[in-house]
């Protein structure tokens, strides 16, 4: 398997030998940060710019992180939604940070399709770090990394995946990876944060939290925006929790040992409830320390294949 | 100065006419209709092989002048209809300012007069400044020559205001052309509501928020004895309707646009801004019904919804790209070759669909070749086979779905009043 990909936009284009091979590539990429010297040489001399159009903490700083355990040179670049007001296009942003040399551009959009537009009109790598409601596909990645990793397995497990489905780009790269890898994927939530068309992915829907709950070997919580109730979408936060919330009562439904996870950041009380979130359960701080390994796996994959085209045009 | 046009199949569904004949052209007037007429003065026209019907008539345009003539003018948008066969239009008023009063129905007048090359109608707002409150005054409208009112993008929501636009233009027996929209229901929303728009992650605009417009729109029509002409049809459900109130004699009558019969909402997938349109690209079965609603008489008119946007305005993140398509060069070829060639429809029904049932509903004298109308003919020529490239354009629009399509079927010349504006 070579990886021939010059972008990651997401996890719908990807086969489950490209999953696999991401997978594999991060498991020794993960050794690396276990080092005193946590850094290895791979992209030594490459550009790695984080273009954000979305506050981000975790996802940002994990990106710059993999990107500087590789030895790449790392920028981050915070462009406020009032520039893009100011009238840039997203693509002249985009052109000068080819202009400046770079290699592998990360994006963050607040718009779906948004890296999408680069990917198709800028020789640079594109690595997709959310966009829109679309896809998160890192995140999908080392998810499946710390499933994989807890329970040495992805197919055959039972994951339930519960919140905010219709809004969320980390739940549709997750059905897609997950249900590619063979799990057998159930979505819960209110009905008005239910996409339409969703079961059409291989998910089943379910509407009672404690009847998902049964035999499952993953709980994947979501996280509630509060401005979901402007638009009549959520009755309450406290009504959303009664139905929705995970506590310890709910978490006893599922298999003993089913794995808690959430992308961050957690709305305690809200979808998870603090003794979820801090019990032996929860592997909410290993997809954080994995995300490095995945991120530094796709950024070496990329740009493989982008020096392969190089050599290929000379 | 004469015109002639020579051994042409002449169809004029206004007089149920279709037979082999000459069209004589004469002051700007059809002078007659008959076999062998001898040349004499006249310049001639060869349309053997060809067919010559009523200058073609787009009830659905958005010309864009005045306040937006980055987009389009009067002089590119009708260069653009005279090339697609189109000698009549009838514009949108969603200009800036909105057509809402004598002065700027005056303008567009003017501007036509001045440079423009075929017939163009304007269609009014409905409400001042279109803001969908207060009604505008539709009988000065009509003094200054409106043929019809509309909410076109801007959907009245108040079914109070509606219900009395819907009574005062009875009065003037202007038709009522409606964007049938909840605009709650479809605020944010980028495309069809379903699964594709699920997958690519964009906001969907349901199908229901058209379909409970329409009925409502259906049901004030009953109210009111007012004439309602339904925009671009998109969903089955609004097909069923308008096919129930016509069999209740509501007077209602549709037009569609070559997008909702030839494409659906899967022509999004990659974040294609050019199958962005409002109403969306719908699911395969709603294309299905509209093709039904076409073959039996439900629809009756195909309209181009001609929308021309700058690539700047196009060319971006999908959810902030315009809504709209062109469509002014394309619909003939589109109409000839999806609905006639593939047998949806007769080529004297397509025909029809073009010509007497837009004037019909816009209630002008007009998409017809009897003796002493204005001549305004197309000559078509139906085995023209024809890529579409959008760079060849007389639109300044690049924004056509149909962009590479090998079509049959194209305009051979286009004449208005007796002039010919266009001639391959």
């Amino acid at each position: 398997m070579i990886w021939k990909r010059k972008d990651l936009l997401g996890i719908e284009d990807l086969t489950v030998e490209e999953i696999e091979l991401i997978l594999q590539t991060a498991t020794s990429f993960k050794e690396v940060s276990t080092r005193v010297i946590k850094k290895v040489p791979a992209l030594r001399g490459k550009t790695v710019v984080n273009l954000f159009f979305e506050p981000s903490t975790r996802t940002r700083t994990s990106f710059e992180l993999a990107a500087k355990r590789l030895s790449a040179d790392v920028v981050s670049i915070a462009v406020s939604t009032s520039s893009v007001v100011k009238g840039e296009t997203l693509l002249d942003t985009a052109k000068t940070v080819q202009a400046l040399g770079t290699d592998i551009v990360v994006v963050r959009h607040f718009c779906s399709g948004a890296p999408h537009i680069l990917a198709k009109a800028l020789p640079m790598g594109i690595v997709n770090a959310g966009d829109g409601m679309h896809e998160h596909p890192t995140q999908a990645l080392l998810d499946m990394f710390t499933i994989k990793e807890k329970k040495g397995k992805i197919a055959g497990l039972k994951i339930v995946i519960v919140g905010d489905i219709a809004h969320s780009r980390v739940a549709r790269s997750d059905i897609w990876g997950m249900t590619k890898m063979g799990a057998e994927v159930t979505v819960v939530g209110p009905a008005t944060l239910m996409p339409a068309g969703i079961e059409r992915l291989g998910v089943k829907i379910c509407f009672r939290l404690e009847e998902a709950l049964k035999n499952a070997d993953v709980i994947y919580l979501l996280r509630i925006q509060k401005e979901r109730l402007e638009r009549n979408l959520l009755s309450s936060l406290e009504e959303y929790h009664d139905f929705f919330g995970v506590d310890t009562e709910r978490l006893k439904i599922a298999k003993k040992g089913a794995l808690v996870m959430h992308p961050g950041p957690m709305n305690r009380g809200i979808e998870i409830d603090s003794e979820v979130a801090d019990s032996a359960q929860s592997v909410i701080d290993d997809q954080v320390t994995n995300g490095i390994a995945v991120r530094m796996a796709v950024l070496y994959l990329i740009d493989s294949a982008i020096e392969k085209g190089r050599r290929k045009a000379k | 100065m004469k015109l002639l046009i020579k051994n042409g199949r002449v169809i004029d569904p206004s007089q149920q006419l279709d037979e082999s004949l000459d069209v004589l052209i004469s002051d700007g007037k059809i002078a007659k209709c008959g076999k062998s007429i001898p040349q004499n003065d006249a310049q001639v026209i060869d349309a053997s092989k060809k067919i010559v019907v009523p200058g073609l008539i787009d009830i659905h345009v958005h010309l864009r002048e005045p306040g937006q003539e980055h987009k389009e003018t009067i002089a590119t948008g009708t260069l653009a209809a005279a090339r697609g066969g189109f000698a009549t239009m009838a514009c949108m008023p969603n200009t800036i300012p909105v057509i809402d009063d004598e002065a700027t129905i005056r303008f567009v007048a003017n501007k036509t007069a001045a440079g423009g090359k075929t017939n163009v109608l304007v269609i009014a707002s409905l409400t001042k400044k279109a803001k969908g409150e207060e009604i505008a005054d539709f009988g000065e409208l009509r003094e200054a020559g409106a043929v019809a009112l509309s909410d076109d993008a801007f959907p009245v929501m108040n079914s109070e205001v509606m219900r009395r636009a819907m009574e005062y233009a009875g009065m003037f027996d202007l038709p009522v052309i409606t964007h049938c929209e909840d605009t709650h229901m479809t605020a944010e929303g980028s495309m069809n509501e379903g699964f594709t728009a699920t997958v690519l992650g964009l906001r969907g605009m349901p199908a229901q928020a058209e379909i409970i417009m329409a009925a409502r729109n259906i049901y004030l029509s009953e109210l009111t004895g007012c004439r309602l002409h339904i925009a671009h049809v998109s969903t089955a459900g609004t097909v069923s309707l308008v096919r129930q109130a016509k069999k209740r004699g509501i007077r209602v009558t549709a037009e569609t646009a070559p997008h909702y019969f030839t494409m659906t909402e899967e022509s999004v997938r990659g974040y294609n801004v050019n199958a962005k349109m409002n109403p969306p690209l719908r699911s395969a079965s709603d294309v299905e019904e509209i093709k039904k609603g076409i073959a039996d008489g439900t629809i009756d008119c195909i309209a181009s919804d001609h929308a021309p946007h700058t690539n700047l305005e196009k060319q971006v993140e999908f959810v902030f790209a315009s809504f709209g398509v062109i469509g002014l060069e394309t619909t003939l070829g589109i109409v000839l070759t999806k609905l006639v060639n593939e047998k949806v429809i007769t080529l004297n029904e397509a025909i029809a669909m073009l010509t007497v049932n837009p004037a019909r509903v816009l209630g002008i004298d007009s998409g017809t070749l009897k003796t002493g109308a204005d001549a305004n003919v197309t000559v078509i020529d139906p085995d023209k086979k024809w890529k579409v490239d959008v760079n060849q354009f007389a639109s300044k629009g690049r924004n056509c779905p149909f962009d590479g399509w090998e079509l049959t079927g194209a305009a051979h010349a286009t004449i208005v009043r007796g002039t010919v504006v266009h001639c391959l």
